[in-house]
């Protein structure tokens, strides 16, 4: 009886399987590495249209996120200051400066600066700033060193593991509530003490997020 | 090790398969590259993978909106002229502007004291707020010295301890804090009322701290801030 298969095939058998275990494994190494929120949205700093900075105003000039972004402990929504917040100060300062053309005519003709928003979460995903602001959980855990930033860039995943990940042990990350704005704060405090004293319980079933 | 193991498989392979698996490489390579590392800074709008449901067409706060009874295209409405934002768990201010919790004005006169009882509670909040809202110009003793006043081009902040301003009726800061005045601008939209209130108070504590008298502290805390 003549052969049907060649000689070589007896080692195509074990070089496919090893083709296809190397393939398999790169393709999931590449999915996990690529297509997760760690990837997908982390560094994302998009032009914004005033080259304002985070790094000159609150950490040069002191001034507290609440004063821009004064939604942030009253309600779910942090907002983006409008030109008038701006022109508090900007209307002296700077006045004429080129930079600061388009808040300007924004301040006058009352059309929006069109900032390009960078953190969002999908419209399934029920969020509230008020709620983890007020329960002493810092900006800089969702938001990254945004003091040390020039221009925003997105720093956490903010995916649903990163949030569960600290509704588990919240004890790791609650700090006093009057240093919540405080981003560079490096002290100790006893988590496990605060969370018991204030009661803290974030809630880890799907409806907590999902309503 | 690692090397070996893998040189030790190569070997036992034909040169075909060394070409698939180096083109294999290659494509790897050519993936990392132009992909980049995790973290790196990119103007590249995020992609959404599984695009379910994650953009309703409800609207956002603050978003542009193509809805046609939205004149100005926004998604945020501005407060109409005249009325006052409701919020939950407040009673204090009705429903329209005009009354003295909302204007510091009682039939067109600044009223003396704030309404709201001041308690300190409510001194803790003033003291915040007039942290955040306040001290980057006014300073955090109220001098008329904050961080951005003398470097930077803002001359004309006033000291809240001079004496016409200690004289003022709350009604007026009240006024003030809402409006502006001169080339001080209003904090309505930043500042609600009851922390109007709460930051006057504690501005009147500061005031006092400065100019009251040694007998005006009870003998217990004097004695403490003596030793
Ligand atoms: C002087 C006003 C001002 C202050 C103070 C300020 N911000 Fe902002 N912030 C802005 C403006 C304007 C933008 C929109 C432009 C941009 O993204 O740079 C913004 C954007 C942001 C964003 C990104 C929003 C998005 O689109 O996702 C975050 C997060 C943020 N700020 C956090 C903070 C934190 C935390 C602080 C305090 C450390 C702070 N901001 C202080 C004005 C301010
Ligand atoms: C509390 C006062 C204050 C507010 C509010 C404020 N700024 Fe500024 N801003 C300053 C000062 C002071 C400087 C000058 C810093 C310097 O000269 O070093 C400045 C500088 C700038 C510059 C120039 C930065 C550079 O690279 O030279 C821009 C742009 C700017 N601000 C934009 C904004 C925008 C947009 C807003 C509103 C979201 C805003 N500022 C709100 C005080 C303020
Ligand atoms: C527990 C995590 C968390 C904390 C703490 C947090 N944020 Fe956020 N922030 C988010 C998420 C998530 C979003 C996206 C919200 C969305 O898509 O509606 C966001 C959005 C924002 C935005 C953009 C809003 C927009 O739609 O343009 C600003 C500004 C902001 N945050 C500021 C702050 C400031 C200031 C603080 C601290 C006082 C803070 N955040 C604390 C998670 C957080
Ligand atoms: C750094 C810690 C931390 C992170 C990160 C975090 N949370 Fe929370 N979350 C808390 C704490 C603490 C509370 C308050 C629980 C309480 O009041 O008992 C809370 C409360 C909440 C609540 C209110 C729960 C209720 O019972 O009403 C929601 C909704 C929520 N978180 C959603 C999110 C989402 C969505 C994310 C991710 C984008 C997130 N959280 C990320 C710590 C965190
Ligand atoms: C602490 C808040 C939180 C809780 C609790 C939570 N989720 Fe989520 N979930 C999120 C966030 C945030 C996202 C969006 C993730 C993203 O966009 O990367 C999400 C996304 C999802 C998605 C969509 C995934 C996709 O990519 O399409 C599903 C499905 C989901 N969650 C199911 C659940 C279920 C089931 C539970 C209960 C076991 C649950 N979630 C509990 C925050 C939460
Ligand atoms: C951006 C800087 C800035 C901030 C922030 C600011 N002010 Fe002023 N304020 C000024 C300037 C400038 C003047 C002097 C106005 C003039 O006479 O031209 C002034 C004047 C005043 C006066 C005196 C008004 C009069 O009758 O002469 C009072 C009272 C006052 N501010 C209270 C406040 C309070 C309360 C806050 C916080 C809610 C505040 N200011 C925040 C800049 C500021």
């Amino acid at each position: 009886m003549p052969q049907i298969f060649p000689k070589w095939a007896n080692q195509l058998a074990p070089k496919l399987g090893l083709l296809a275990v190397l393939v398999g494994t790169v393709a999931m190494a590449g999915v996990t590495y690529y297509l997760t929120p760690k990837y997908t949205r982390v560094g994302y700093q998009p032009k914004q249209p005033v080259a304002f900075s985070h790094k000159i105003h609150n950490e040069q000039l002191g001034i507290d996120c609440r004063y821009c972004h004064n939604n942030v402990d009253g309600s779910w929504f942090s907002n983006i200051p409008a030109a008038s917040t701006c022109m508090n100060c900007h209307s002296l300062i700077l006045k004429d400066d080129p930079k600061l053309a388009l808040v300007r005519e924004s301040f006058a003709t009352g059309k929006p600066i069109p900032w390009v928003q960078i953190h969002k979460v999908p419209d399934y995903v029920y969020f509230n700033h008020s709620v983890h602001v007020n329960r002493g959980i810092s900006c800089v855990h969702c938001h990254g060193e945004i003091n040390q930033m020039d221009e925003v860039q997105h720093a956490k995943p903010l995916s649903m593991s990163f949030c569960l990940d600290c509704h588990r042990a919240p004890d790791q990350k609650i700090r006093p509530v009057d240093l919540v704005t405080q981003l560079d704060w490096k002290g100790q405090v006893d988590g496990k003490q605060l969370v018991h004293d204030w009661k803290v319980q974030p809630g880890q079933s799907c409806s907590t997020c999902h309503r | 090790m690692f090397e070996k193991i893998a040189l030790f498989f190569l070997s036992l392979l034909g040169s075909r398969f060394k070409v698939t698996v180096g083109l294999f490489a290659l494509t790897v390579v050519a993936v990392v590259s132009v992909a980049g590392f995790r973290g790196s800074a990119t103007r590249r709008t995020p992609i959404e993978l599984f695009p379910d449901m994650d953009r309703q067409p409800k609207l956002r706060p603050q978003t542009a909106s193509a809805f046609a009874a939205f004149a100005d295209g926004r998604s945020s409405r501005t407060v109409p002229v005249g009325t006052v934002a409701q919020r939950r768990g407040f009673s204090e201010n009705a429903y329209w502007e005009d009354n003295a919790f909302n204007t510091g004005k009682d039939n067109g006169a600044f009223v003396e004291v704030g309404p709201l009882p001041v308690t300190a509670e409510f001194l803790a909040r003033g003291q915040q707020r007039f942290n955040i809202y306040c001290q980057p110009c006014h300073g955090a003793q109220a001098d008329g010295n904050g961080g951005i006043t003398k470097k930077l081009g803002m001359s004309t902040v006033a000291n809240l301890m001079d004496p016409r301003i200690i004289k003022m009726n709350d009604g007026e800061i009240f006024n003030t804090i809402t409006h502006g005045k001169a080339t001080m601008m209003g904090y309505a939209t930043q500042v609600p009322p009851e922390d109007r209130w709460a930051i006057i108070a504690y501005v009147r504590a500061l005031q006092l701290s400065r100019l009251g008298f040694e007998a005006d502290v009870p003998a217990p805390e004097l004695a403490k801030l003596k030793k």
